[in-house]
């Protein structure tokens, strides 16, 4: 909600309080504005000849903020908005305020110091509670390839529970020489990145705005990568705000959807896909469940296939359902393609049986999310209740977890993962639930084959036993 | 005057030509919503009653509204020609589906009567031609009914006998709706006579005995006996055992059904083939020295016999292998043959008989269901029906269930008289009612009646959101009893400054006739339920899960992971059981409505995330602003009004953060945990929300003075219309010193008024606690003033339906009704809990 901008100009031949030219605010005049979520006031705690500062307070009006549902449906309370960072922290609604106040200096235009305004000048920029959840370092990584000096000291959660450590704040100062107009497309464009809050209220447009603000140095930032997956995790479709009230009902928060980064190159969760396709259509599966079914890669895989009659795409969330539904492009199919695939809400620890006796049931990266105390449910829900003729369970081998470069030891690959099983722990699960239920299993790897630890991923074949 | 006798459930056909005044016959007879017409539903397809092009549709739409009918147990009637025998045949088959009793009621008057009646009808000008088709085709089918499936036909065929005739329903003989008991119902008998006269006579009955000692008749002051069927065979005594059961029945003391055993005798004494096994030797040679006059006696007393019956309003069925619900009550060949055999999977298991269909997995119907059949060693409650077969005659038991009040009584064979083809300990009966629950006993829209609130409704998408809550977070269901209500705020208060005040808390009880409350102190934790077990075999037992219990959150969840859970269990089951309280409510588990402290405990995570977070950024930032401003102040920039606002909003921040500073102390695995119980919500056939809330916290006050270090006691103050101001003055002085607020509830708990039923609790926060609801500066006035305008009408309604739904599960919980009953309602509380109400009410 504050920051300031100063300069003393040296060595260039111009008072210090030409800053104001540059801004088109005049340093003898604080100025307020409406802006989106409150009002903005542009004022200078000191302007001479030798060193000029101007601040940018945005005063938050968080009922205003709620009241107006930007962002979200009006009735789609959750607790957070009324008590959450924005009134203090320098936040995505700080950059669409500076892009209001400072339109034309972000341009690069004064007519009356053009020559000011196209030369890098000297500049100090204080933020001082900057949300930047990967600390110091992150803050560093953002604006040091843009010639910056960076100072960013992490601010304590709360100093009288040290315990707690550091907050996702840091007290951040920037020093160099740089044109005006780019200091502040840095600002715009970052402030939203380093911001790891739900873009609560800020709207698709406006999100587009501040992307085009990073055209000319964005492309050649070694962090565009981040800087632009950010962005994209950011925008999400569908805010769930029944889970989030359930979740904070119980005093949690609900963990947000985690890109999987982890397992490293996308090519795992390929070859993991194309390896159950190769399976199910190794057993001659036709009417084939996917439980479990996310955002529906597996299903997209398998409805390329003509031998597939039949699908049923399961998964305990509706917003899966209507994520995948969207991604296959489903209320757009021919209705030949669209009547060999349902979605349906359904749960593994209750007996569904409208997927009573198919040909497979697959559950890909499922069982790791069930608490272990609800697992025998699931198998009599899946082995006893759905019965099908065969199923194909994957799920990572915890074993495995120390090849990867990115995840710290005793951590799991998913912040949802209740479990991750050594290849021992799977094998003893798997046998005592087809022993239980009347099946055989046979085991394999799925991923690179590690001489000490195994494959990444491991998957279980079940066959109903012939009586 | 002739009189017709229809089963009081049938599908009546019509059978006649057009003109044989069908429509006139079933408007005069039937309910105009009981009779289903052809041409109706040509009108309701094609907007044209005579529209023969839409008939095929029309028929459609009958046949779906007929079946819809027969499946809710509604008779029907079928207004349409049925002159060919294709017609008649579909609905013979749609009789069949729903196993009613098709009944043809054929009219078919001399020929002139067509002729007026057409004359009269300008809409329909049938030829002669028609009508003279469809009559000979009516004349060719009419010797066949039966043999196409008719029951009963009765055939009108003058205008005088239709006008003249009367229709009586007749009960089902499987009706026996008004008698309402009491009952002992008799397992599986098979010829032990002993153990039955034993059984009999610990049950109360005087038996009565004929000249040579044989008992002929039992008799009991005011209950009377139902025997579910296999009497006969493999035991030392089955005509022993007959002729008691015949006396019986016939003197009005007993009822019985047929079992597969009686089915084949009577087919044996009636001179068919049948292989002689599996017990009926015995039966034969034991009825070889009776005379033949027996042997009919018995042959008759078993063709008589109904497959099965429906006492008490339908809230007993008693058949032999059990009953699927869409079966209670009707009649038809299939309907005997589950009566007599149960449904098999068509699978036989090593010992080479047959695996059965558990069909009471899956019962879902409110009739307990009573029957026996398999042998069992130990009779268990599935889904409220039981299996009575404790295998007397392979040296078990027989066993009675006394009914409405659901006891057992057995008498343990006197030897194994028959060595059973698979071991009895190895009975393959399921076990006990299925850990898994159906889909479908939660999801989509339903209806919950409750004994407090009436029938209430949930949405499909609110149990859509719960079964993801559910699934993924929530314990087992078998430990999942109850979850609490949300309650609601007060309504907002009009002082100056304050948001929530308990004057109108007081004012709103006071409005329905409610002066005696109980003020109680709102602790500064976690809501948890906490479900207790006297021993460790308890939860087994009675639950079907191993373990000692639970402590979940509001919403299902598990407070600690497992061993911790049990340690706590552990600690808090010697507190209860030094307080004596397992004996005082003589029960062997108990739960309990708790606030678990400290909040940081389970909402660590939440305090650091969000409220820590927000007075980090605070610190940080509101001290560099407020600087900035000075300085421009001092260099003579007109600023001094944010200035002022900054210092003041600085000071909230401050405030804010020592209001969520109270909600943390460290804790170290359970070390710091305390427990606040302050309600008794269930404990083994019993619930508690008619106990006053003094012997809620009478219980509570026990605990405390049980373990101090663990239970901390919850502070209280009654008050009552004369003395408002103590509360008030009570509140200032908990909130003053940083409380949390308080909660007013009625003295006596559960109260209804004139006005419904009256809110359990209004929550009262104080002023510095709603800075963690409202946000740092709800205090400022131009906030406060927005802040002021809350629509509590939403809040009270879903407070009132989620405390109903809560009760009920309570209740269904205490009475022992089956898992999905109890987990319905539990399901509803999480789903209604989705609601999108501003969660700071």
């Amino acid at each position: 909600m504050f920051l300031t901008l100063a300069t003393d100009l040296a060595g260039v031949e111009a008072p210090a309080s030409d800053l104001g030219f540059l801004l088109h605010k005049n340093p003898a005049r604080p100025q307020g504005i409406e802006v989106t979520g409150g009002t903005a006031h542009v004022f200078y705690p000191e302007a001479t000849g030798e060193r000029c500062t101007a601040a940018v307070l945005l005063e938050i009006d968080p009922i205003a903020l709620v009241r107006s549902g930007r962002g979200k449906a009006p009735e789609g309370f959750t607790l957070g908005q009324y008590v959450n960072d924005r009134p203090y922290a320098a936040s995505s609604l700080l950059a669409v305020a500076l892009g209001k106040l400072f339109r034309t200096a972000m341009n690069g235009r004064c007519d009356a110091r053009p020559e000011l305004a196209a030369r890098p000048i000297p500049l100090e920029i204080h933020v001082p509670a900057l949300p930047c959840p990967g600390g110091a370092e992150l803050a560093a990584r953002m604006f040091g390839p843009l010639g910056w000096t960076v100072d960013a000291r992490p601010v304590p959660l709360d100093p009288q529970l040290p315990a707690w450590g550091d907050s996702r704040y840091v007290d951040l100062r920037l020093t160099g020489v740089l044109r005006l107009a780019d200091a502040l497309n840095h600002l715009y464009v970052m402030l939203p990145v380093l911001d790891d809050a739900k873009h609560y209220w800020v709207g698709p447009d406006e999100v587009d705005k501040l992307v085009r603000a990073g055209s000319g140095w964005l492309g050649a930032h070694p962090e565009k990568d981040l800087i632009s997956r950010r962005y994209l995790a950011h925008r999400r479709y569908l805010a769930d705000t029944a889970l989030e009230r359930l979740a904070e009902a119980d005093g949690l928060t609900e963990p947000e959807a985690v890109p999987d980064d982890a397992e490293g190159p996308v090519s795992l969760a390929v070859e993991r896909r194309t390896t159950v396709a190769a399976v199910l259509k190794e057993l001659g599966a036709r009417r084939i469940a996917d439980l479990g079914c996310g955002e529906g890669a597996l299903v997209g895989e398998l409805l390329k296939d003509p031998m597939v009659a039949e699908l049923f795409a399961t998964d305990v969330s509706a917003r899966a359902l209507i994520s995948a539904k969207r991604r296959l492009h489903y209320d757009d199919l021919p209705d030949r393609q669209r009547e060999r695939l349902r979605f349906l809400q359904s749960s593994v620890t209750y007996a569904d049986h409208r997927l009573a006796g198919l040909d497979a049931a697959v559950l890909m990266e499922v069982i790791e999310h069930v608490d272990p105390p609800r697992l025998p449910a699931l198998a009599k829900a899946v082995f006893q209740a759905a019965h099908p003729a065969a199923v194909v369970v994957t799920t990572p081998n915890s074993e495995y977890n120390v090849r990867f470069d990115t995840l710290p030891a005793g951590t799991f690959r998913h912040p949802d993962h209740r479990f991750e099983w050594t290849r021992d722990e799977f094998t003893s699960w798997a046998t005592g639930v087809a022993d239980a239920f009347g099946y055989s299993v046979e085991f394999r790897p799925v991923g690179p084959v590690d001489p000490e630890v195994g494959a990444p991923t491991q998957l279980a074949v079940f066959t109903v036993r012939e009586n | 005057m002739a009189t017709l006798r229809i089963p009081a459930l049938c599908l009546v056909v019509l059978v006649g030509a057009s003109g044989s005044g069908k429509s006139t016959f079933g408007r005069k007879h039937f309910r105009p919503t009981e009779v289903m017409s052809s041409d109706f539903c040509r009108g309701l397809v094609s907007d044209e009653e005579n529209d023969q092009a839409a008939s095929k549709d029309a028929f459609e739409v009958l046949h779906f509204i007929a079946g819809k009918r027969l499946a809710a147990g509604r008779l029907t009637v079928i207004d349409a020609t049925n002159v060919q025998p294709e017609a008649r045949k579909e609905l013979v088959a749609l009789a069949r589906e729903h196993d009613v009793l098709p009944v043809a009621i054929v009219l078919d008057p001399p020929e002139r009567v067509y002729v007026e009646r057409n004359e009269q009808r300008p809409d329909r000008q049938f030829g002669s031609k028609v009508i003279a088709r469809q009559r000979s085709q009516l004349k060719r089918g009419l010797r066949s009914l039966k043999r196409e499936g008719f029951r009963t036909v009765h055939v009108l065929d003058t205008v005088e006998e239709i006008d003249a005739v009367s229709i009586e329903r007749t009960r089902l003989f499987n009706d026996l709706t008004d008698r309402t008991g009491p009952f002992d119902i008799v397992g599986d008998i098979h010829g032990c006579r002993a153990e039955l006269e034993e059984l009999l006579t610990r049950l109360g009955y005087a038996i009565t005995r004929d000249d040579a000692g044989r008992a002929i008749d039992a008799v009991h002051p005011d209950r009377q006996a139902v025997f579910v069927g296999d009497l006969v065979d493999r035991g030392p005594d089955t005509p022993g055992v007959l002729r008691l059961v015949m006396g019986m029945v016939a003197n009005g003391h007993a009822y019985c059904v047929p079992g597969n055993h009686e089915d084949k005798l009577l087919r044996a004494l009636r001179g068919r083939t049948v292989t002689i096994s599996h017990g009926l030797e015995t039966t034969f040679e034991q009825l070889a020295d009776e005379p033949a006059e027996f042997r009919e006696a018995v042959a008759t007393f078993i063709d008589g016999l109904i497959s099965h019956y429906v006492f008490d309003r339908g809230r007993l069925v008693v058949s032999h292998a059990g009953l699927v619900e869409r079966m209670h009550g009707r009649t038809s060949g299939r309907v005997r043959s589950f009566c007599l055999y149960g449904e098999t999977t068509g699978e036989t298991d090593e010992f080479g008989l047959p695996v059965r269909y558990p069909w009471a997995n899956e019962y879902r119907g409110r009739a307990m269901v009573v029957y026996g059949h398999t042998p069992t060693p130990e009779p268990e409650w599935i889904n409220n029906t039981i299996c009575l077969d404790t295998g007397c005659v392979f040296g078990g038991a027989l066993t009675a269930l006394r009914y409405p009040e659901r006891e057992l009584v057995s008498v343990p064979a006197a030897e194994e008289y028959y060595a059973p083809a698979k071991p009895l300990h190895m009975a393959s009966a399921p076990a006990r009612e299925p850990d898994v629950l159906e889909l479908t006993d939660v999801t989509g829209r339903r209806v919950i009646e409750t004994a407090t609130h009436g029938r209430l409704s949930i949405r499909a998408e609110q149990a859509g959101a719960a079964l993801e809550v559910m699934s993924r977070f929530a314990i087992d269901p078998r430990f999942l009893l109850y979850l609490p209500p949300t309650m609601s705020p007060v309504a907002t208060s009009p002082e100056p400054g304050l948001l929530e005040h308990p004057l109108q808390a007081f004012e709103a009880y006071r409005a329905q006739g409610v002066t005696e409350l109980v003020c109680e102190e709102k602790h500064m934790g976690s809501r948890a339920v906490i479900l207790l077990t006297l021993d460790d075999d308890v939860a087994e037992k009675r639950f079907g899960l191993a373990g000692r219990g639970a402590i979940h959150t509001r919403t299902g969840r598990s407070f600690f992971e497992g061993s911790l859970t049990d340690e706590l269990l552990l600690r808090l089951r010697t507190v209860v059981a030094e307080a004596g309280i397992f004996d005082e409510l003589d029960t062997a588990w108990l739960l309990l409505d708790a606030e678990l402290l400290p909040w940081s405990a389970k909402a660590e995570d939440l305090l650091r995330n969000q409220y820590a977070a927000v007075a980090a950024a605070a610190r940080t930032s509101l001290p560099a602003a407020t600087a900035a401003l000075e300085s421009a102040l001092a260099s003579g920039l007109d600023v001094g009004d944010h200035l002022a606002r900054l210092r003041r909003r600085t000071t909230n921040a401050d405030r804010f953060t020592e209001a969520y500073r109270r909600y943390c102390w460290p804790t170290a695995g359970l070390d710091g945990v305390r427990l606040a119980p302050f309600q008794v919500l269930a404990s083994e056939g019993t619930t508690y929300q008619d106990r006053p809330h003094v012997w809620h916290l009478g219980i509570a006050d026990r605990l405390v003075a049980a373990d101090p270090s663990l239970v901390t006691p919850t502070r209280r103050l009654f008050v009552d219309a004369d003395n408002w101001e103590a509360g008030v003055g009570w509140w200032q002085e908990v909130t003053g010193a940083g409380g949390e607020g308080m909660v007013v509830k009625p003295a006596a708990n559960l109260t209804r008024t004139a006005k419904g039923l009256a809110q359990p609790g209004l929550k009262v926060r104080g002023q510095e606690y709603l800075r963690l609801i409202y946000g740092p500066d709800y205090t400022e006035p131009a906030n406060f003033a927005r802040l002021r305008d809350r629509n509590l009408g939403h809040k009270r309604s879903l407070a009132l339906r989620e405390y109903a739904l809560g009760l009920e599960a309570l209740d269904r919980a205490a009475r022992g009704e089956p898992l999905w009953r109890i987990h319905e309602c539990v399901f509803a509380v999480l789903a209604l809990e989705s609601e999108p109400v501003d969660p700071r009410l």
